[in-house]
């Protein structure tokens, strides 16, 4: 884990599962503060929050990846994250730690996961019994709908 | 490199507004309404162009630019007068220099040809090939253009402005041995003032006798300039000694002396110097008299009227401006932004701790409340912009559209120094333009059949800008046939968008344009047909908060209407409560609030109706609208918000409880997530919630195509 050449990750947890996110794209962790529901706006999208003046969307990663919506409670956690040129909230469990992976760590996703979990998983860390998912964070909002209908 | 590219950003800024002013000076000199002045203003428009391009070496730019000049040069002079046929071709040229400062800017090409046949009809207006030297184009030392030279014939009145001055000079072998450069002196002369420059060639030999590194030239420039003798002496410090300079004064009292080597016809006579023996004799003679002299002269030469005339040319840009960079006006903005949004925080503080009314913090929260709401007002006035800007570049559209259709159009323009945010500025651009491609498109007629509806050839198509009650109203209307309700109702059956035997007012067909899928696809031409519908214009329109209709008379014309929120920073806004959610509503669409009587009630099918005095409206509940929850509350518990909106006339929204009255500062709900349907953007409260901000229209609307569509609410979200 120490190798001088390989990729900064922060990990966290959702329910049991453990899954990590590149630290370049991370901006900020924060705690949960209740958001504004928007209307017709898909389950996994909880609504905005007040991030210092800027309106951030807050993405229910769990939701997203098919594993049930979160109850979130002051526990859980914001990781603002970059997307392109958006700023985005994850909401998750808890963050754990930060995670040095070099390229043979990492193993590509096995074929057997739901398809809803392989579109957001870029590939597999197994780390001493553990194993924590790599996820791409280009798909995660909903898809823009095209100004032309 | 860097202060160069910085200096050309600002050559290019400069570009628009002169060419902004280029063509206005034109279209009113079109329109009859221009005198000197204009005349004058136009030229300096080109002649800084052009200067500014030598400078950054733009050839193909300063070549056209010095072609046009020259032409408005005659017209300055009285030489040309400016018809209906040479403002055509000057502004059709206006359009070409606009390309071609486009093309600079960003290093395209502009085709030769359409800059080939401008440039023709210019110089046609005064025959022929204009050579003299433009003063500040770079590299015509390197011109080996010998040919007679042409000059502006110059009124034979011609002391009509500032002394004139004839200044010959030729500079010696020594000059250029020296490194000096013929160039530099015609320009600094060039900057004293008007220049005519006239080549002597008289001594330069046959070819095989030419020495390379000899001097041959000499210059005979005569310049019109205020400045004095010494000025002109001045320019030739330099090169004293090496260089034969002779300079004197303009002779009113012996014209035929000042105006021989420039009377037409010159091109077919040889290059003239001045008589060099009679102009210090001359000088000698007149050096009291040249100030005083003009005495038969027109009155507006004595040297008071000129200074008045000065003033007068500058008044119009006396207030003095400053450049700023539009990010960090946006900066200030945002941080403004971010203190109205504390001040409230601070105020919902400052009450939740029960402080009796007239203590000293209440007070001083009071007028900080007042001092914010004044920097807020501050600020926005200073991105308020005239929509100037944008009317200006429509009379180019409107010729462009009408030579493509083979329409004549005459545009008329209202209301331009009607003042709206910078941030809705930017987006008027595209439906104006959209909507006068229509008007002339589809609305107008050819000339000939107007000529059998016994109209004018020349249709007219007007645009207009105003404020009204806090909005910017903008109106493109057209004289031409109106709507063809008959086909468009056929059209709007055809493609789905109404049902065959739907009963329709004419205002209501009028307006079916807008409606998705609706797109007059047998008539796409070139021009509205591009593949954005009206449909999709409104939408834009209606993204800004802003709405669009049409009303028509059949053989008299339509009007377009468009009015917009006066900025996209700030809102005056309702605060209601649906459910557990805090809610703006837009103050601007809000008619009336009021508590509804369980009489008032009536229901048809699914829905709900409100009986407001005799008009029976639609009655909407919020939360269910939003999807918050699926059941309307008890109308009698709720308020009820009569609103106004493009689409459906009136409607009443309902919701649980009215907060208050506040500004809110507008948040983008784009610039991190999406377009959310229903919802027109968001704000920060005063406890730091995010809430949104209701498109009133788009809520009725959608109603209103539920309802049509005979309930069913996907065809509203498909469509």
């Amino acid at each position: 884990m120490q190798e001088s050449v390989g990729q900064e990750l922060i990990s966290f947890r959702i329910g049991e599962q453990e899954f990590c996110v590149d630290i370049m794209a991370v901006r900020e962790i924060r705690g949960w503060t209740q958001a504004t529901p928007l209307p017709q706006a898909p389950s996994y999208v909880r609504g905005v929050i007040n991030l210092r003046g800027a309106v951030l969307p807050i993405v229910d990663l769990a939701a997203r990846l098919g594993l049930g919506a979160t109850e979130p409670s002051v526990r859980n956690v914001i990781i603002v994250v970059r997307i392109g040129h958006r700023l985005v909230g994850l909401l998750v469990d808890a963050v754990s730690e930060v995670l040095t992976a070099t390229a043979d760590m990492i193993q590509p996703t096995p074929d057997v996961s739901s398809d809803a979990v392989k579109m957001f998983i870029k590939g597999i860390l197994a780390l001493e019994g553990r194993m924590v998912s790599w996820i791409t964070l280009d798909r995660i909002l909903p898809e823009q709908e095209a100004e032309a209908a | 490199m860097e202060t160069l590219e910085a200096i050309k950003v600002t050559f290019f800024q400069e570009c628009e507004e002169l060419l902004g002013d280029l063509e206005t000076g034109l279209l009113s000199l079109q329109a009859g309404e221009g005198d000197d002045e204009t005349v004058n203003a136009v030229f300096r428009a080109v002649h800084s162009v052009k200067g500014g391009a030598g400078a950054f070496g733009l050839e193909a730019l300063v070549r056209f630019a010095h072609t046009f000049e020259t032409t408005l040069d005659k017209v300055r002079s009285g030489a040309l007068k400016a018809d209906e046929a040479v403002l055509k071709v000057m502004l059709r040229a206006t359009d070409i220099l606009a390309d071609l400062v486009q093309a600079a800017k960003t290093d395209a090409v502009v085709d030769p040809d359409r800059i080939a046949e401008s440039s023709e009809d210019l110089e046609a207006f005064w025959g022929g090939h204009d050579t003299a030297a433009p003063a500040a184009a770079a590299g015509e030392s390197d011109d080996w253009d010998f040919t007679p030279l042409a000059f502006a014939p110059v009124p034979s009145l011609a002391p009509a402005g500032p002394p004139r001055w004839t200044v010959w000079f030729k500079p010696s072998t020594a000059t250029y041995a020296k490194g000096n450069d013929t160039v530099l002196l015609l320009r600094e002369l060039a900057r004293l003032g008007d220049c005519e420059t006239v080549l002597d060639a008289s001594s330069l030999p046959a070819f095989d006798a030419l020495d390379a590194e000899e001097s041959y030239l000499g210059w005979t420039v005569t310049i019109t300039t205020e400045e004095g003798e010494a000025a002109i002496r001045e320019v030739f410090d330099f090169v004293s000694g090496d260089c034969e300079v002779r300079i004197s004064g303009e002779v009113v009292a012996m014209p035929q002396l000042s105006t021989l080597p420039i009377l037409p016809p010159v091109m077919d006579l040889p290059p003239l110097a001045l008589p060099s023996a009679q102009i210090p004799a001359l000088a000698a003679v007149e050096p009291e008299q040249r100030d005083v002299l003009p005495v038969d002269g027109p009155a507006d030469l004595h040297p008071r009227d000129k200074a008045a005339k000065k003033e007068k040319e500058a008044a119009p840009s006396a207030a003095p401006t400053i450049r700023v960079d539009l990010e960090r006006v946006d900066r200030l903005i945002d941080l403004v932004g971010e203190l109205v949004i504390n001040q409230a925080m601070l105020a919902q503080r400052v009450g939740e701790i029960d402080l009796t009314r007239a203590s000293n913090v209440q007070l001083a929260l009071e007028s900080l409340e007042q001092l914010t709401r004044e920097i807020q007002d501050s600020v926005m006035a200073i991105r308020a912009q005239p929509v100037k800007s944008v009317f200006q570049r429509m009379p180019r559209l409107v010729r462009e559209t009408a030579s493509m259709t083979g329409k004549q159009v005459k545009l008329v323009t209202e209301g331009e120094g009607t003042e709206v945010d910078k941030t809705v500025i930017e987006r008027l651009s595209d439906p104006i333009t959209h909507m006068l491609r229509n008007a002339i498109d589809h609305g107008l007629e050819t000339p000939d059949e107007r000529i059998a509806a016994g109209k004018a050839p020349e249709g007219t198509v007007r645009l207009s800008a105003l404020h009204r009650s806090g909005r910017i109203v903008i109106e493109v209307s057209d004289d031409g046939k109106g709507i063809n309700r008959q086909r468009v109702r056929e059209l709007a059956v055809e493609r789905g968008v109404i049902a065959p035997d739907q009963p329709l007012t004419d205002d209501e067909v009028d307006n079916l344009i807008f409606a998705p899928g609706f797109s007059t696809a047998k008539a796409v031409s070139d021009l509205s047909g591009r593949g954005v519908g009206l449909d999709v214009v409104k939408r834009s329109i209606q993204s800004l908060g802003g709405r669009i209709s049409i009303a028509s008379k059949a053989g008299q014309g339509s009007t377009f209407t468009m009015s917009l929120p006066l900025t996209l920073a700030v809102l005056d806004g309702m605060v209601v409560s649906v459910g557990e959610q805090t809610l703006i509503v837009p103050l601007a669409a809000i008619v009336e609030t009021l508590k509804p009587k369980k009489s008032d009630i009536r229901r048809l099918g699914t829905g709900m109706l409100l009986a407001v005095r005799d008009a029976i409206v639609p009655l909407i509940d919020v939360g269910v609208a939003l999807g918050w929850r699926s059941e309307p509350i008890d109308p009698t518990t709720g308020v009820v918000l009569l609103v106004e909106c493009e689409v459906g006339g009136c409607a009443a929204l309902m919701v649980d409880a009215i907060q208050g009255q506040r500004q809110v500062v507008i948040k983008s709900l784009e610039q991190n997530f999406q377009r959310v349907e229903s919802i027109a953007a968001a704000t920060i409260l005063g406890d730091g919630r995010v809430a949104l901000i209701l498109d009133v229209d788009t809520v009725v609307g959608e109603r209103r195509v539920e309802a049509e569509a005979g309930g069913s609410p996907r065809l509203a979200l498909a469509s």
